[in-house]
């Protein structure tokens, strides 16, 4: 039982939620139990930094640099959208003292998903985490789009589960083996079966990573969730389904890897294209921030498809980067609000630089930053994959990347153009709410220094690729 | 033909009639009816595997418990029991399309593989430290040792769909009286025992 201890910030924050659950019912004040719960995943953040290689139960759990670093991704953006929940619970009526401890699950889920190197434990993390994620989508009883997102994510949800364990029983079947390590010395070459597998078990995890041919859900969810939920569904479960599709792909069919490569490059092209288009049209800011997620997850598929350290290191780059940035973004959707009623029209942005000077620049940074124009931290990122993939011979892939994303420029510079040359109107609450600001104003600091400072998360991105190659 | 090859076409064939059943039958309590039988026969299957021990949670479990709940649920939902064809048809094309793309794979996959008898014994028994033991036995060995955290974590799945389910459905009423038996049993103090005499009554405070 020594190696339960190395299981510490799982269990630990599995502990805290079910003791916040217990005092959430004699508690009145939510405020408590989401102080608590944001310190428990602080103190969870601090332990996993502590620890050390670990591979236990028969090798179907690892600790590495990788997972690591994903993990304290993942809870960096739990924390965040429980930050964001202090100031938007009672409008989006959502004010439950289940919020927290649901996103604790989940983030147990998504935390498993990346240390797993068992197909069986990843199934059971993926199902763990989309489980409290189909709750939450649905938590505003009052309205009739949160029903409508909980009830879509769910039946797709169940249908992804279902593709991805047909693949995971195809797997075991023509290997014999569900450990990751096992499958890759058991396989042989020519195996149709398996190759049946693997495209059921990558349809599975496009789904959850919301890539092209699997992204049906995401706008209207994005849409329909309340906004602190909207921003958790934007920030940590795509890097948990990322970590656990680099972890099962490379662990186990690394050698093979020409097989499943075309999948990826097709994946990652259809996302890039589909997304920079379709945004075009949209008019909701969380409907073309779902856009822009699924186009930013296409640019990072790229880092995958690529097979090499350096496309592993871009990609742990790239995610960093993504988050820092959406967190900006989804703390500043919150802001719009006057007269405890938000606002969600990209139209209803106009004026913004007349009322709130500082955090129009701010978010203007933003939109240029996530549209990848230098010298903001969200050119690095693009930077990086493309680097990568020309690295690795996919010119190609490169090159329609930055076609997509100088079409992706446009819907980005939208929003600026509205800010800062539209007839302008009064003026919202603002960042003067301050949980909003303690988020925002440092993420947007992020994003604008990354340019002098890049070494640090280069370093780290650096010791994630080294846990495979 | 053996007796085992015999009982697998017999319990195969069933498992698919009546899966066929459960989506075409016209009332959903014979839908429900029709997938119990098809749990059964899953479970004799399970039996030819040698698979006793999944064999008997599949009957406690999806016969007795699940299957029960939904035709429970079924039989006080009132649903209407005429389908609707013209949704039927309209779907029909792409269904049959995407029926007619899994089987060609599963096809395809069985004509491409040369299915060698060692690699079938490595299948049916991958742990050869369990040749020995029963199958309620090999799977009480791991699964509270090696696979603690799967079983564990199966667990908390369970629990996040009970609090899930709590937060989707109750809904605090206001207004609503309910009994607070520590509060009348506390009442002592303001009771008067009141000898009432006959025909005269009594006035209330």
């Amino acid at each position: 039982m020594n190696s339960l201890y190395f299981l510490l910030p799982e269990i630990f924050i599995f502990i805290m939620s079910v003791i916040l659950l217990m005092t959430g019912l004699f508690v009145k004040k939510i405020k408590i139990i989401n102080y608590i719960a944001i310190l428990s995943i602080v103190i969870a953040v601090v332990i996993i930094l502590n620890q050390s290689f670990q591979s236990i139960l028969q090798n179907s759990f690892i600790i590495d640099e990788f997972s690591k670093i994903f993990k304290v991704m993942i809870l960096i953006g739990s924390a965040a959208s429980l930050v964001m929940f202090f100031s938007s619970k009672e409008d989006q009526h959502i004010n439950l003292y289940e919020f927290p401890i649901l996103i604790l699950f989940s983030t147990i889920g998504m935390m498993v998903m990346v240390s797993s190197n068992d197909l069986l434990l990843m199934f059971i993390g993926l199902e763990l985490q989309s489980l409290g994620l189909y709750v939450l989508a649905a938590l505003n009883r009052n309205s009739l789009l949160s029903s409508e997102a909980g009830i879509k994510y769910f039946i797709l949800g169940a249908l992804s589960s279902g593709l991805l364990l047909f693949g995971i029983s195809y797997i075991y079947g023509f290997t014999g083996n569900t450990n990751f390590n096992l499958i890759a010395v058991n396989y042989s070459e020519d195996s149709l079966g398996l190759i049946i597998g693997i495209v059921f078990v990558c349809s599975g995890l496009a789904f959850k990573v919301s890539a092209v041919p699997f992204h049906m859900w995401t706008p209207d969810v994005y849409q329909g969730a309340p906004t602190p939920i909207t921003g958790f569904f934007a920030l940590a479960p795509k890097i948990a389904a990322m970590g656990l599709l680099v972890r099962f792909l490379l662990n186990s069919f690394g050698e093979i890897y020409i097989d499943w490569q075309q999948i990826l490059i097709f994946i990652s092209i259809a996302s890039m294209l589909f997304a920079a288009v379709a945004a075009i049209a949209q008019t909701n800011i969380k409907r073309l921030m779902a856009y822009s997620s699924i186009g930013h997850i296409g640019y990072a598929l790229i880092g995958v498809a690529c097979v090499s350290p350096e496309g592993i290191k871009s990609l742990t780059v790239y995610l960093m980067i993504y988050l820092i940035m959406n967190i900006s973004v989804f703390a500043f959707i919150l802001t719009m609000k006057r007269n405890d009623e938000y606002f969600e029209q990209i139209s209803d942005m106009s004026g913004l630089y007349k009322n709130h000077p500082l955090s129009a620049i701010m978010i203007s940074l933003m939109m240029f930053s996530l549209a990848g124009i230098p010298p903001l931290a969200g050119f690095f990122g693009k930077f990086y994959i493309f680097m990568a993939a020309v690295e690795s011979n996919m010119f190609v892939l490169a090159i329609i990347g930055i076609i997509a994303s100088v079409i992706g420029a446009f819907y980005y510079l939208r929003i600026v153009k509205v800010i800062y040359f539209d007839e302008p109107q009064t003026s919202y609450d603002g960042v003067s709410i301050k949980s909003l600001a303690v988020l925002f104003y440092p993420t947007s600091l992020l994003v604008v220094i990354f340019c002098f400072y890049p070494l640090p998360l280069l370093k780290i991105a650096e010791t994630a690729s080294n846990s495979f190659f | 033909m053996t007796v085992t090859q015999l009982t697998f076409y017999i319990f195969s064939s069933v498992i698919l009639l009546s899966a066929l059943m459960v989506i075409s039958a016209r009332n959903p309590v014979h839908s429900v009816l029709f997938l119990i039988l098809a749990f059964l026969n899953a479970a004799g299957i399970f039996v030819i595997l040698h698979a006793e021990f999944l064999a008997m949670i599949l009957i406690i479990v999806y016969v007795g418990a699940v299957a029960v709940l939904f035709l429970f649920v079924v039989m006080m939902l009132d649903i209407k029991t005429t389908i609707e064809k013209s949704n039927i048809l309209q779907y029909m094309p792409i269904g049959l399309f995407i029926g007619f793309v899994f089987i060609a794979e599963l096809v395809i996959v069985l004509i491409n593989t040369k299915l060698e008898l060692s690699n079938m014994q490595i299948l049916s028994n991958p742990l050869n430290k369990f040749a020995e033991l029963s199958n309620t036995k090999a799977i009480g060995s791991v699964l509270y040792t090696d696979y603690i955290l799967h079983f564990q974590l199966a667990g908390v799945i369970l629990l996040i769909a009970m609090i899930g389910s709590i937060v989707l459905t109750l809904r605090e009423r206001s207004g609503v009286k309910r009994q607070s038996v520590s509060e009348q049993l506390s009442r002592s103090s303001k009771i008067d025992l009141v000898d009432v005499k006959s025909k005269e009554g009594i006035d209330i405070k």
